[in-house]
């Protein structure tokens, strides 16, 4: 067994275990540190496909900073787990069958040697071939579009998250500028005309 | 011994797949372990077409990983935030306490 393959199935076990660990741990935070393990080992299996910019973008985005977001988030939340575990199982002989029935499915059609020989052509790149820089080209030539739109969109996710978060607490002092520009006179100053009640006698 | 082929990867993005579905079914409760399920499917679906993009010789299914994973912040972010804004409001999580609307 090549080194590779040995490293395939090493990565591979340790997501699938990871996975495995994430749906089914007692407490969020334990699930949250788990999927950051699947996203490293899946990481390394991307290397091993020779996606190094992809595998690389996958730990920096993603375990450094969706999964940061989730541990924020389950950490700031005060939830209640006992109501959340119960019947956890119930549904778990449906689920199996389910997802055993999907992949044997799988296995059966990806698993044949039609597949399997989809990978006798695979390029050898040269030595100074950069996955990068390849990447690089296609975005800003053939997809700058679809790259422009996954920009605008990214775009209106901060927006929205930071629309749906906002509050305005009530009860804290701050100052309105605006209105204390637009302020009047007549809102401010009471004029008032004071006439004297004891007549006051001076020779 | 085989050497590695696209199957091997292809029966790895299943097996990811089929455990975040069993995420979905045993965690119907709990909202922050059913978007981590869903996360956990969408790795999937990345690798697959890694995979595919590598044994194909096509760099475009890699642009196209590049883009599920912008989606997929996006949907972390809104998701998160809408939990928060739910938690805020009901002090709970639980999926069936949403059901306020049912009347």
């Amino acid at each position: 067994m090549n080194l590779p393959t040995l490293m395939f199935y090493l990565l591979s076990a340790l997501t699938v275990f990871a996975a495995l660990r994430v749906i089914t741990s007692r407490n969020p935070v334990h699930a949250a540190l788990f999927l950051v393990l699947a996203f490293f080992s899946t990481a390394g299996i991307w290397m091993l496909l020779e996606a190094e910019f992809l595998a690389l973008t996958l730990v920096l985005v993603y375990v450094g900073a969706v999964m940061v977001l989730f541990l924020f988030v389950v950490m700031m939340l005060d939830i209640n787990l006992e109501r959340l575990r119960v019947d956890f199982w119930k549904w778990l002989p449906f689920a199996a069958v389910l997802a055993i029935v999907l992949l044997v499915e799988m296995v059966m059609v990806l698993g044949s040697s039609q597949t399997a020989s989809t990978s006798l052509n695979v390029a050898q790149h040269a030595a100074d071939y950069s996955n990068t820089k390849e990447l690089g080209r296609l975005i800003y030539t053939e997809y700058v579009y679809a790259f422009e739109l996954a920009a605008v969109l990214l775009l209106v996710a901060i927006i929205a998250a930071i629309a749906l978060t906002l509050r305005h607490r009530q009860g804290t002092k701050s100052q309105n500028q605006s209105e204390q520009i637009q302020v009047k006179r007549n809102e401010r100053v009471r004029l008032v005309s004071v006439t004297p009640l004891i007549k006051v006698d001076n020779e | 011994m085989i050497s590695l082929n696209l199957s091997h990867f292809l029966i790895f993005g299943a097996l990811l797949f089929a455990v975040g579905i069993v995420g979905i079914f045993l965690n119907r409760k709990n909202l922050i372990v059913l978007l981590m399920a869903i996360e956990l499917m969408l790795l999937a679906v990345n690798t697959n077409f890694i995979a595919f993009s590598h044994y194909l010789n096509d760099v475009s299914g890699q642009i196209f990983v590049f883009f599920i994973l912008t989606v997929a912040a996006a949907e972390a972010a809104i998701g998160l935030a809408i939990l928060i804004v739910l938690f805020r409001n009901l002090r709970s999580i639980n999926v069936d306490d949403l059901g306020s609307l049912k009347g």
